[in-house]
């Protein structure tokens, strides 16, 4: 187990350096100058020599290949950059911002596994019954309502039965948890529903397919009772590709945290996003994209750990 | 015996007999089947899978029950254990265990028996153990489950059942996953799983049908011994006559979900009564009997079980059909103990010796010109790398080491041995669907590997594979007409307009309607299909078949029609066969030449009358001692060598002759180098310096 770890492990820094350069070269692509945005933003006209004295001070005159070895050298001391808008250094615009976004996201998966394990598998063992539509036509439902949609309706409520809407300003958890509760479980809600509705039906399917493996059949000639034949043999089984999809949609998550924090009026990473890109700033872009890759590939790292552990076959070959 | 308390480890009881039922007198039956009825409801309508079955198990008895796929011999011993799906099956009738009426007993109350005193193993041992689970875990749960054992009691207990089973080293395998064993390995595990609490009645369905021949002598010879010592009694379930000859006491001959023919295994297949199990035994081929007549072959196909034929099921098919026949019949008693259902059982042997004198067609033998060798296979190598790890360098599979052989035109090598001893990654080098790491391939004088595109295209013209799998082999998603077509269009042999006239001959060549060139695979049978692939393979008019495993998938009665049918292409079209397989009987029988593999070694190679008259290399001698005969008379008093211990890793052969380490006669000179292939008689060469 633990050469699997290692390996795995390993396998990370390579994929962070091809992120990294894949990121520099994308961004250069895009439309878009920020000097000129941001120096126009009032409306009036700038000279030629002030944006080029502006793109000198921003380091964006020299050749690209100058500008990709300044970026690999500050990637190495962790220094992403300034912002090209705000002058503050990427990673603290970041840093202030993180804590809200990821504590959302960590909340909505947790939402997911908590009701996408116990549905799942009651959907599966009263198979086409009223339980299991039922089950199925929430799961179809979290599928089709967008996110923000929901957040939007769940504001509405809030409001029209409770009078009573979710602050603003971000309280962390361990100084006010109440405050800083009432603020994320809404968006965390809106996010999760869909994300448990993925995992609900997989865990469905998944187990219906594991309930009809030789293995099942030798445990009830064993003559293991039903509930213990779920628990012991049907259920690790099942939880593998369950596994992998909770992964591969925290990285949607992300993406999709970008409407909701508008929706909810959140100042976290999904609105720096927007923002940043709608002023090409492509240093902040650059960061957050490749903070979101790190997330992304660390979030698979811990799912590629759980199936080592859960299946005895990856882990001992 | 029910009594004796089982334990090896000293005289500390380990486990209490089971409680229940009390034991029988002498006499009477511990299992007895009334009369059961198994119906699944599908939306094609409803199945009968069993209809009217009526037989008894004694205490230490071991009964076989006989069928072919879709006979119902499954499906009634899941009725017995009611590990039917709830709620497509309809079981009806009376199972009795030890007195006790099981088909009205709630779940829990079948739960309590299921494991304890009847149990049950299954086909396939690859995928019927769970894969995340420990191996000690899935022994100790029946007892912790039914007999209540703790941790250290049920631990011991487990270590007990893996010795008893012939496993070695069973405290370190208790803490090991299924995929670190071998399949023969995991077999045992299943079988320690099923005695773990001492059951009375084990059902064995086709516990050794996906194992090799010398993995299932082991498995079966432990399984005899076992119901012999421990006194219980077994229901096996299977297809292979040759393993109810060697071990069954009681027969069981199912078809069509109806029970035919029942007695002793002596009477059953000395004096066959019914004219399926007639059929049968003589459709199979036999090491001991000649290989000069045709098989003799029942015609036609099993009943679809949706729409039976009235009266007898096997009407369709049988030779001695009269009107009486529309009607059920009953069992007749011919001799005590021995039973059959057939209106004409007093008459049959009386008219079927007769039928069978004037019948039985002798085949042309097939020899070839000894000039004339079509494929000339030299030092042929095939090694695949396989990777250890980052920094490792990549170990070999050494799947075909060092091969040289010749085929003659005309005649059919067959080749033989057990999986993994590279005998198909061989065909797939003649064939050039792989190339040789090292060696030639010549067909008619031309090295295939130093052939350029357009010269290997126009050899594949004369080259052809039919393949093992009836149902994977054809494309689902064109009609037969397209896929025998297929090969005809891209070698361009004839214009377009003529090709349908072409596929119509060739399907009447192999026994099948010109119209079924409108058919998709899925609605035809198995071996309607395996005769489409024949069909195909000749659309080219091919020097050489390569035949790998090509009757193996196939029923017994299927087998012998499709047999007979290479047979007789080969005689009509002067064809050259490379025929791989595993069954030595079927080998036997349609090769000229046999050549035995091991581990990518060949290590005899003869005539075929010859080599299983006078086998000569140890592993021959395994092989042939380990293949069971369907006659029971001569299985009793065959002597029982039983080879031991489990193929080498090709990753890691051991050094000097492969076979050492399994050998009865091996010797430090053994491990020193590989032994020269010599040759001991005309045309007969063995690979061993001990003979």
């Amino acid at each position: 187990m633990l050469w699997y770890v290692i390996r795995r492990l390993v396998m990370v820094i390579p994929t962070l350096i091809g992120v990294a350069i894949a990121v520099f070269f994308l961004i250069r692509v895009m439309p878009g100058d920020v000097v000129v945005v941001k120096l126009r933003a009032d409306g009036a006209a700038i000279s030629e020599e002030t944006i080029q004295a502006e793109r000198k001070r921003l380091g964006l005159d020299k050749p690209l290949y100058a500008q990709f070895a300044d970026y690999m050298i500050g990637l190495a001391h962790l220094d992403l950059g300034k912002s090209l808008w705000t002058g503050e250094s990427v990673l603290k615009e970041i840093a202030i911002r993180i804590p809200v976004s990821l504590q959302i996201a960590l909340m909505s998966a947790i939402i997911a596994v908590a009701i996408a394990i116990p549905l799942g598998t009651i959907s599966a063992l009263y198979r086409d019954t009223w339980i299991d539509h039922t089950v199925r036509v929430v799961a179809v439902s979290g599928l089709a309502i967008p996110s923000f949609w929901l957040g939007m309706l769940i504001i509405l409520a809030l409001l029209s039965l409770f009078n009573w809407l979710p602050k603003i300003g971000y309280v962390p958890f361990w100084k006010d948890p109440v405050a800083n509760l009432a603020v994320t479980i809404w968006p965390a809600i809106s996010v999760g529903y869909r994300y448990a509705a993925v995992a609900t039906r997989m865990m469905r399917s998944s187990l219906l397919e594991v309930m009809r493996e030789d293995y099942i059949r030798t445990a009830r000639a064993k003559g293991v009772w039903t509930q213990l034949i779920m628990r012991r043999h049907a259920l690790r089984n099942a939880m593998l590709p369950v596994v992998t999809v909770i992964g591969l949609e925290f990285a949607f998550l992300i993406g999709g945290l970008v409407v909701t924090e508008q929706v909810f009026n959140i100042n976290g990473i999904g609105k720096l996003f927007v923002d940043a890109t709608a002023r090409g700033d492509f240093n902040l872009i650059q960061g957050l994209v490749l903070l979101i890759a790190t997330i992304f590939i660390f979030v698979n790292l811990i799912v590629d750990l759980l199936y080592g552990w859960l299946d005895p076959r990856i882990r001992l070959t | 015996m029910n009594n004796e308390v089982v334990s090896t480890l000293g005289n500390r009881a380990l486990v209490e007999p089971a409680s229940g039922p009390a034991p029988s007198r002498a006499g009477e039956p511990l299992l007895e089947i009334q009369d059961l009825n198994v119906q699944f409801v599908t939306s094609h309508g409803t199945v009968r899978a069993v209809e009217g079955l009526s037989y008894e198990v004694h205490p230490g008895e071991m009964v076989a029950i006989v069928g072919e796929s879709g006979s119902g011999k499954s499906v009634s011993a899941l009725a017995v254990m009611q590990l039917l799906p709830a709620g497509t099956a309809r079981t009806k009738g009376s199972v009795r265990f030890g007195g006790r009426e099981l088909l009205g007993l709630t779940d829990e109350e079948m739960r309590k028996i299921r494991g304890r005193d009847i149990a049950m193993i299954f086909q396939e041992p690859m995928t019927s153990l769970n894969p995340v689970l420990k191996i000690g875990l899935q022994i100790t749960e029946p007892l912790t489950i039914h007999l209540g054992m703790d941790d250290a009691k049920s631990r011991a207990r487990a270590i007990e059942l893996l010795t008893l089973v012939g496993i070695t080293d069973p405290e370190s395998r208790l803490n090991q996953y299924p995929h670190q064993l071998s399949g023969g390995m995991r077999q045992r595990v299943m079988i320690a799983i099923g005695l773990a609490c001492n059951p009375k009645l084990l059902i064995a369905d086709e516990p050794t049908t996906a194992l090799d021949v010398t993995i299932q002598a082991q498995i079966l010879e432990l399984m005899k011994d076992l119901s012999r010592r421990l006194g219980v009694a077994v229901i096996i379930i299977t297809h292979n006559l040759g393993i109810v000859a060697r071990y069954a006491d009681r027969v069981n001959v199912m078809y069509a979900a109806r029970l035919v023919e029942s007695g002793t295994a002596e009477r059953v297949f000395g004096r066959p009564l019914h004219p399926y199990a007639r059929g049968l035994l003589t459709a199979v081929p036999r090491l001991d009997r000649g290989r000069n007549a045709k098989l003799s072959t029942i015609d036609g196909a099993p009943p679809n079980l949706l729409n039976p034929p009235s009266g007898c099921r096997f009407r369709p098919r049988c030779r001695f059909v009269i009107d009486k026949c529309l009607e059920d019949p009953s069992f007749m008693e011919m001799e005590p103990g021995h039973l059959a259902a057939c209106h004409r059982v007093a008459e049959i042997e009386a008219i079927d010796t007769e039928d069978r004198r004037i019948e039985t067609a002798s085949k042309a033998s097939v020899n070839g010109h000894d000039d004339d060798s079509i494929l000339a296979i030299k030092g042929a190598k095939k090694f695949f790398p396989v990777r250890a790890g980052w920094l490792r360098k990549p170990k070999l599979v050494r799947a075909v080491n060092d091969v040289t052989i010749d085929i003659r035109r005309g005649e059919t090598l067959g080749l033989v041995g057990e999986s993994g001893c590279g005998k198909s990654t061989l065909g797939r080098l003649v064939l050039r669907l792989d190339d040789p790491t090292a060696g030639e391939i010549l067909f008619e004088g031309v090295d295939l590997a130093k052939l350029d595109r357009g010269g290997m295209i126009a050899v594949r013209k004369k080259m052809q594979v039919i393949f093992q799998d009836p149902y994977s082999s054809l494309n689902p998603r064109m009609t037969v007409g397209q896929i025998i077509a297929e090969p005809i269009r891209v070698h361009e042999i004839l214009p377009k307009p003529q090709i349908p006239d072409r596929v119509a001959e060739l399907l009447q060549l192999v026994g099948l309607f010109p119209y079924m060139a409108l058919r998709y695979p899925h609605e035809l049978s198995g071996g309607q299909r395996q005769r489409v692939g024949i069909a195909r393979a000749l659309a080219v008019d091919p020097r050489v078949i390569v035949c790998d495993e090509a009757v193996s998938a196939l029923d017994v009665s299927i087998q012998g029609q499709v047999i007979n049918l290479l047979e007789e292409l080969q005689q009509r079209l002067g064809l050259t066969y490379l025929f791989i397989a595993h069954d030595l009987a079927v080998v036997r029988h349609i090769s000229s030449k046999v050549a035995v593999m091991y581990l990518g070694r060949i290590v005899e190679y003869a005539p075929s009358d010859e080599l299983f008259a006078n086998p000569k290399h140890p592993y021959t001698k395994a092989l042939l001692a380990a293949a069971p005969v369907p006659d029971p008379v001569i299985e009793r008093t065959r002597p029982r060598t039983i080879i031991k211990g489990e193929l080498p890793s090709p990753l890691n052969p051991p050094p000097g002759c492969v076979f050492n380490p399994r050998c009865p006669l091996a010797t430090e000179e053994c491990k020193q180098a590989v032994p020269p292939t010599r040759e001991l008689a005309p045309g007969h060469s063995v690979a061993c310096i001990h003979v």
